[in-house]
């Protein structure tokens, strides 16, 4: 009762967003539409920081999908001086930047009910849980994937803190435009694949496989 | 502001060194970048596989390996690598037809997929590309021309090259006018007949005005000699019906289009492009051959009529073009040299034979001109430096001084005219006007004969200039007086030899240990590959010695001098022929950087190489390797250095 009249009072973007889960997903990997994103932020502290930007880009059947893809840059009350340095976005810039709220229903329509996925997911998950939170919205409803989780499911990987860097060295993969939203997202897009076909080289991967053990503990 | 697209931005990047997309202007390219599927392909897996209908993409390899298969039973035979900034998949795409090759990697690899419909705007909207890309599905339905090059090998740049220096690819086609036609209710043998009295390969079929088929020789091999359509049937019976028509200014590149598309071998053109319109004329695949302009003899006949120096620097200009065109074809190397060489030669005696005509009275002796160093070696593809040098009869002593001036005066002339016709003065003045290059035979052997004995690193510099002459012009007596005379010094000092051999080593070889390139260390060409002096000159410089150490006379190129070396030792025929084949490959890729670059093609800037050129340069490396070991031990080099 008390969901209906919240559900009654919530932006249209969010019913359909909330809508979109009520189909049963495809549970093949080879059908399922992932999300791979990031956030840049003003900082590391969810409950003052602010998202900066967001990148994100669709991976289906191996495909990294760029026409598919996502980058959204938003207009900021807050402001943070030290981490200009490493996202390089400046409060007034040249980019085009929308307002947070309009970023958020962009992303949510953008990323519907596919299976999320991030390098230690459980930092922007939570920022942007924040961010929705402030909008009076719930919680994300998507299925997630960290990769940095999914490397240790490879063999003989010790359990411990896998960078983004780290593993773009390991796997390969030219660091260009680190720290970009957009540029972390295709980054991690092309780590994901990489370490999806790592692990189907050891063993048979099927849907499941990839939700098990995910324990959200990000960069927090 | 602006809306941002760091993914798309980051592709476009990559593409853009690359053909046919370098072509394209950013703004397209970008468009095109932003719908770009990115595709990773594990080791050992099939992008698609041979007689597969097509995929609605094509395939550019951003990292990693992919091999073209041909399967042919149960063998699978390779039949084409594909490396970074490569294109696959074109041909199927364009024709619509399947896959005749099966593509799988070769280590796992990042792909950019690109859909039809992108390429069809390519197509559409850009000459250079177009004409990129259609080189890439010809050269992949005909696989022409030598196999270490297989239309790829540093080839990709070059053909965009073309459209840039004018070679007739944007030119309007001239095509034939009055077309040998006839109607549809003649026999098939009644066509061949007007084909043979009318010496044409093949015959319309026109109805009212309108083309309405075409008869090719291929027609009557392919039906009518096998016996499988009686000689007496109506051509209707055995015309290609309807036939391909263009309009009238059509260009090259696009007749050439649409003859891959169609597979045919003849255009009709008509008055407005159309099969319903009149007939004006038909243009086959052989006039576009001719087009291309490929033929030298022409040009050696023309030259050889030439009356004045203005001519002559015309015909040079002329040869650039076609050694263009010769490049651009993959024709064999050996004979574009062959060629080019010819030229350059009669251009000199041109320039000579005006020259003697302009002194007041006719030269007091005989006298020899000599082309040295690259043009002597008949190498001299790009124009570069003119070296060249005068020897005349002996003539008394008091007549010495005069004689000499005589021949200066004359050399001068000639120099000044091979300048003007576009070979630049020498900078270290190795020409015959430089007094110390324009001798008696006498004085000339004592110089070698000096230079022989007293072997200091300049006078072993002369000599590889020097030892590398041939004669241009005049008396071939003094020439070969000249050279038995440097082999008899060389027979009383063999020490001679060792000497040489260490100057061939002091370019090391061109890769570290770490199997880097070695490039220039400062200077102008910081951090650029040396291809000249780090791969071509130990080479050039290793044939040189042991063709002297044979006394092999009178063959000054690099390539006949190890077709030389193979038949005295044949036991080293495989290290020769390796060495004769990475000359090969370097002189054409250094041809077509001078080309490209409008430079002497000297400097190779790393940065601009694929992954697969730089494989493909280090291939080449390996003879000089081993040629310089061979140098080193047969000359017991390590005790001097």
């Amino acid at each position: 009762m008390i969901s209906f009249l919240k559900r009654n009072n919530k932006p249209d973007f969010w019913i359909k967003y909330l809508d979109k889960f009520k189909p049963k997903s495809p549970n093949k990997i080879s059908k399922t539409r992932f999300v791979v994103f990031d956030t840049e932020t003003t900082g590391l502290e969810p409950a003052t920081d602010r998202i900066l930007s967001i990148g994100a880009i669709a991976v289906k059947n191996n495909n990294i999908l760029v026409a598919d893809s996502f980058e959204i840059y938003i207009k900021q009350e807050k402001f943070n001086r030290d981490t200009v340095k490493i996202h390089g976005i400046l409060k007034q810039g040249h980019l085009k930047k929308t307002t947070e709220i309009e970023a958020l229903e962009m992303f949510l329509n953008f990323i519907g009910n596919s299976v999320l996925v991030a390098h230690h997911i459980g930092f922007d998950l939570k920022m942007i849980n924040t961010a929705l939170k402030r909008m009076n919205l719930g919680r994300l409803k998507n299925k997630t994937i960290d990769t940095g989780v999914l490397y240790k499911k490879l063999n003989d990987k010790e359990n411990k803190h896998f960078s983004l860097d780290v593993l773009c060295d390991a796997f390969k993969i030219p660091k260009h435009d680190r720290h970009t939203a957009a540029g972390d997202a295709y980054l991690t897009a092309q780590l994901f694949l990489k370490i999806l076909s790592k692990i189907k080289q050891e063993r048979t991967l099927h849907y499941s496989d990839l939700f098990r053990n995910s324990e959200n503990k990000g960069l927090l | 502001m602006i809306m941002k697209n760091t993914i798309a931005e980051r592709i476009y990047d990559f593409l853009k060194n690359f053909p046919p997309f370098d072509a394209l202007k950013k703004e397209q390219l970008l468009k095109i970048a932003a719908q770009v599927k990115v595709i990773y392909v594990e080791n050992e897996s099939f992008i698609f596989k041979q007689e597969e209908k097509p995929n609605a993409n094509f395939y550019v390899v951003k990292e990693g390996a992919i091999g073209l298969f041909r399967s042919v039973e149960k063998d699978n035979i390779l039949v084409d690598k594909c490396d970074e900034g490569d294109i696959f998949g074109l041909r199927a795409l364009i024709q619509n037809d399947i896959y005749a090759l099966s593509a799988k990697t070769k280590e796992e690899s990042i792909l950019y997929a690109i859909s039809v419909e992108l390429l069809h705007e390519i197509i559409e909207t850009n000459e250079r590309a177009k004409k990129f890309l259609i080189a890439c599905y010809s050269t992949n339905i005909k696989s022409p021309y030598a196999k270490n090059s297989k239309g790829q090998l540093f080839a990709n740049e070059d053909v965009l090259q073309l459209n840039k220096s004018n070679i007739n690819d944007i030119q309007t086609v001239n095509f034939h006018k009055n077309p040998v036609s006839c109607t549809k209710n003649i026999s098939i043998k009644e066509a061949a007949q007007i084909m043979c009295s009318k010496r044409v390969g093949s015959i319309l079929i026109v109805e009212k005005n309108k083309p309405i088929g075409i008869i090719t020789d291929k027609d009557l091999r392919v039906k009518i000699a096998t016996g499988k359509i009686s000689i007496n049937d109506k051509i209707t019976k055995i015309m290609s019906s309807p036939v391909i028509t263009s309009q009238e200014g059509i260009s090259v590149a696009e007749a050439q289009i649409a003859m891959l598309k169609h597979k045919i071998t003849h255009l009709c053109i008509t008055k407005d492009g159309t099969p319903n319109s009149n007939l004006i004329g038909i243009l086959s695949e052989h006039d576009i051959v001719v087009l291309h302009g490929n033929n030298p003899s022409v040009l050696v006949k023309e030259l050889k009529r030439a009356t004045n120096v203005n001519s002559l620097r015309y015909i040079k200009e002329k040869a650039n073009n076609l050694l263009k065109g010769y490049i651009e074809q993959d024709i064999p190397i050996s004979f574009i040299l062959k060629i080019i060489s010819e030229i350059n030669d009669v251009l000199a005696v041109k320039a000579i034979g005006f020259s003697v005509d302009e002194m007041p009275f006719k030269p007091p002796v005989k006298f020899t001109w000599l082309a040295l160093g690259s043009q002597g070696r008949h190498e001299q593809l790009l124009v570069t430096d003119q070296d060249n040098a005068l020897i005349f009869e002996n003539v008394s002593k008091e007549n010495y001084k005069s004689t000499q001036l005589y021949f200066i005066k004359l050399a001068k002339k000639i120099t000044k005219k091979l300048h003007f016709i576009g070979y630049d003065y020498c900078p270290a003045k190795m020409m015959a006007s430089n007094p110390n290059w324009c001798q008696s035979i006498s004085v000339w052997k004592n110089q070698f004969n000096k230079w022989i004995t007293t072997p200091t690193d300049e006078a072993i510099m002369m000599c590889t200039i020097f030892f590398d002459y041939s004669l241009i012009y005049g008396d071939k007596t003094l020439v070969d007086s000249l050279s038995d005379n440097i082999f008899k010094s060389i027979g009383g000092f063999e020490v001679f030899l060792n000497f040489l051999g260490k100057n061939a080593l002091k370019n090391p070889p061109p890769l570290s240990f770490f199997r880097q390139f070695l490039v220039e260390q400062d200077g102008k060409h910081k951090d650029q590959f040396d291809l000249k002096s780090r791969a071509l000159m130990p080479l050039i410089d290793a044939a040189r010695l042991i063709a002297l150490s044979h006394h092999i006379k009178n063959v000054s190129g690099t390539i006949s001098r190890y077709e030389k070396l193979i038949e005295l030792e044949p036991k080293n025929k495989d290290l020769y022929q390796s060495c004769i084949d990475s000359f090969k490959i370097l002189i054409r890729y250094r041809t077509k950087q001078g080309l490209k670059n409008g430079n002497s093609g000297r400097f190779v800037n790393l940065a601009y190489l694929s992954k697969s050129e730089k494989l493909k340069l280090k291939g080449c490396f390996k003879p000089i390797n081993a040629i310089q070991e061979l140098l080193n031990i047969r000359y017991n080099l390590s005790q001097m250095m």
